[in-house]
């Protein structure tokens, strides 16, 4: 049985480091694991997807619409905008930080505010946290991310201190203590 | 040891493991980590080259003193280096030499979709096509074997998917092989006619031994299964089926996709009830399995644009699909921008102001043609901005020059556009080009080049200087602006575009997000000042917004470059201590 995880978010909000530590984590709970990611400066400030796989055989490195277990967003809109990939019963975990894309800045939309409460309408599971005041919170703006995988963690029968080492195996070490209190902050 | 790798950071270690000691590469999405990568063993001699063809020639060269080499670059890199390819065909190697082509289906990071296999068929020259990192890994080790063995250049196709993204390998050890001695042999290497005559036959018989080997070769594979369904497939269309199908259709899972293995296939067709190809873009295996006679489904179900999906093979193939939920409401689109405090976008908003017609290029400053800025109205190719204001103003005469402008980074300039400046110098058009000199190749992700002053490993290099250089080429109007001094850039703009002569306007400031730029503190909207104008918004900012009628700055996004400061005539976009 394959379990798809999306990671959504705006280009330069740190999903490759939340790909990674899934990565990580999950090869060494003995899985065959998958990645794709999006690489590129071009990507910066466009919307941007993550995709983990695993299993005991992953065959195909991206999620179609209908199969992700679970949407994790870094940003409100994101969030909504993948919604046709999730699966039934599948769980939306979302940081509720707004960033405008071009469209809203210049006039041409306006930012949809209560997309999330329309995603439960649907009823769809939505977890959402303010994440960016949580990051804040552990010494860093950037480390949303984490806050973020402490969240999804919550969703996963592995133990916390699986997590923890794979934190710490995948963050310099000068940013480990923020990113340990960032991740406990997300999962408490 | 087992661990999760990039398909390009795999790539990398396959040239580690098979003892390949030159690389030579110019950056494009998605090839570019292959090269960065294998820079990360110091056993590898290796660097950026100014452009494709360059990077090729200096690969076939270390090849030809008998080391393994190797070069990378995206599918449009290959147009440009599609010289030396079809005549290093010829020639052959003497130490292996292997190429790496990205394809980009879908067109995540590119200005086509073109299918790098029909330049493995027209040059005649193998191609492999892993479909995992696994696979990379493998098949770049046994790439050099092949291409030592057979004498032939040998192409590895890798696209978006495997490129970007991550699954198990298992490394070994480096295995340095012998260095093959250089020996004269001007038959072999000096291609003028009457040797080309005779290596073409070699060629020739090259490739029939390369398709008997294609049927019996470590790269394809026949997977039976269920026999009412046969697949033939490869790269991530191999991994999309087996998502579909699992054990319900037999596939021939091709590694090698040129030549293709026509045994192999006739066998395999005669194995299975109905055969079906699955390959992104062009039907190159579809037409091959046409020429033998092989009815088969293809590319009458199956798109020829974009990428392919489990789904979307599913539906075109009478799959059923996982059900899902959607949204009714459109939502706003969130194109890539600009950053932040990125030094095109003063240059950009000059040349919107001034309403030029602006012929662009490749790079992040193509995002100058995205609203609200919407100042770019060609983009071809790398160096195509230069050469084409050449033809534009000389078409058009004193109707264009005096309104339309070239503007091309610094790394591009030197891939290819200063063959077009040459021109413009040579043949006196009244042009005036742009030069965005960001003092990095941006796009692709920070790579060193020619201008930077720094090698591939961040140590001091060469430097070309970018005034001295177009001087010497014979421009003599050359000025340097700030893209941050919106004043100056209208003031010089205004200058060039009015002189009688060419001219190049370089525009200097680094990257906002190389690591050496120091930021101010971001900056703060005084609500009391800010009328509402708008003005600021012409810019396109991405850490600016309006909120309930006024200005309001996003300071986690901000970098206090002060470009909208200079916009705002009420003050209200101030500075923080």
């Amino acid at each position: 049985m394959v379990k798809n995880i999306m990671i959504v978010g705006v280009g330069g909000q740190g999903s490759l480091l939340a790909s990674k530590l899934l990565g990580h984590l999950l090869l060494s709970e003995g899985y065959d694991v998958k990645v794709s990611e999006v690489h590129g400066m071009s990507q910066r400030g466009g919307s941007v997807v993550t995709y983990v796989r695993f299993g005991e055989k992953v065959y195909s490195p991206i999620i179609d619409k209908g199969q992700a277990d679970f949407i994790v967003s870094f940003e409100k809109l994101e969030a909504a905008r993948y919604v046709e990939y999730l699966k039934e019963g599948g769980r939306i975990v979302t940081n509720i930080q707004e960033i405008d894309p071009m469209p809203v800045i210049t006039g041409a939309a306006t930012y949809p505010g209560d997309v999330l409460e329309k995603l439960e309408q649907l009823g769809i599971s939505v977890d959402a946290m303010d994440c960016l005041s949580l990051a804040n919170e552990a010494g860093s703006s950037k480390a949303v991310n984490i806050v973020l995988m402490g969240r999804l963690s919550k969703y996963f029968d592995i133990p916390v201190e699986k997590w923890e080492k794979a934190i710490r195996e995948c963050v310099p070490a000068k940013f480990l203590e923020l990113n340990l209190k960032a991740f406990a902050l997300g999962r408490n | 040891m087992k661990e999760l790798m990039l398909g390009n950071k795999a790539f990398a270690r396959g040239l580690y493991e098979a003892g390949c000691s030159v690389v030579s590469s110019y950056p494009g999405t998605p090839s570019t980590e292959v090269t960065e990568e294998a820079a990360k063993y110091d056993e590898i001699y290796c660097e950026w080259a100014p452009n494709e063809k360059v990077a090729m020639e200096v690969a076939f060269g270390a090849s030809l003193a008998g080391k393994r080499a190797f070069c990378g670059m995206k599918h449009v890199g290959l147009n440009v280096a599609a010289d030396p390819l079809y005549t290093a065909a010829y020639t052959g190697v003497n130490g292996g030499l292997v190429i790496c082509v990205a394809d980009d289906p879908g067109m995540h990071s590119s200005q086509n979709e073109q299918d790098s296999r029909h330049h493995a068929i027209a040059s005649k020259v193998p191609m492999l096509e892993p479909s995992d990192s696994a696979e990379a890994l493998e098949f770049a080790k046994l790439a050099f074997e092949m291409s030592e063995e057979f004498d032939t250049p040998v192409i590895m196709k890798m696209c978006t998917r495997v490129a970007h993204s991550q699954s198990v390998v298992e490394t070994s050890e480096r295995v340095l092989p012998d260095t093959k001695k250089y020996e004269k042999n001007i038959a072999k290497y000096v291609m003028m006619p009457g040797n080309a005559i005779k290596r073409h036959p070699y060629v020739e018989e090259r490739t029939r031994k390369l398709i008997a080997y294609a049927s019996d070769c470590p790269f394809n594979r026949v997977e039976m299964a269920d026999k009412s369904l046969g697949i033939i497939t490869s790269s991530t269309s191999y991994q999309y089926a087996k998502e579909v199908f699992g054990d319900k259709a037999s596939i021939l899972k091709l590694g090698m996709v040129n030549p293709l293995p026509t045994k192999l296939i006739l066998d395999f067709a005669a194995a299975v009830d109905k055969l079906v190809i699955i390959e992104e873009l062009d039907p190159i295996i579809e037409n091959h399995c046409k020429s033998l006679g092989l009815e088969v489904t293809g590319k009458d179900v199956l798109p020829l644009e974009g990428e392919y999906s489990p789904n979307l093979i599913a539906q075109k193939l009478g799959v059923s699909v996982a059900p899902f939920k959607k949204l009714e409401e459109a939502l706003p689109g969130r194109p890539p921008v600009m950053c932040a405090g990125c030094p095109h976008r003063g240059l950009f908003y000059t040349l919107s102001k001034n309403k030029c017609t602006v012929l662009g290029d490749i790079g992040c400053y193509t995002l100058g043609a995205v609203a609200p800025l919407s100042a770019m109205e060609m983009t071809l190719c790398m160096g195509a901005s230069i050469s084409s204001i050449h033809g534009f103003n000389k078409a058009l005469g004193e109707e264009s020059e005096g309104k339309t402008v070239a503007v091309i980074g610094d790394s591009t300039f030197v891939h290819s556009g200063m063959t077009g400046l040459a021109n413009i110098a040579y043949n006196q058009s009244n042009s005036t080009v742009i030069i965005l000199d960001n003092s990095i190749t941006g796009m692709t992700g920070h790579q060193q080049n020619p201008t930077t002053g720094y090698n591939i490993k961040g140590d001091p290099a060469g430097k070309i200087d970018l005034e001295s250089l177009v001087r010497a080429m014979g421009i003599e109007r050359v000025v340097v602006v700030d893209p941050y001094d919106l004043e100056q850039c209208d003031r010089v703009l205004k200058e060039e575009l009015a002189a009688k002569e060419p001219s190049v306007i370089i525009s200097r400031r680094p990257c906002a997000l190389l690591k050496y730029v120091k930021h101010n503190k971001p900056l703060k909207c005084n609500s009391e000042k800010c009328v509402g104008c708008k003005s600021c918004m012409k810019l396109g900012c991405p850490a600016l917004a309006m909120k309930d009628g006024k200005a309001c700055v996003d300071a986690t996004l901000c970098v206090g470059c002060g470009v909208c400061q200079q916009l705002c005539k009420f003050s209200a976009l101030e500075s923080q201590e």
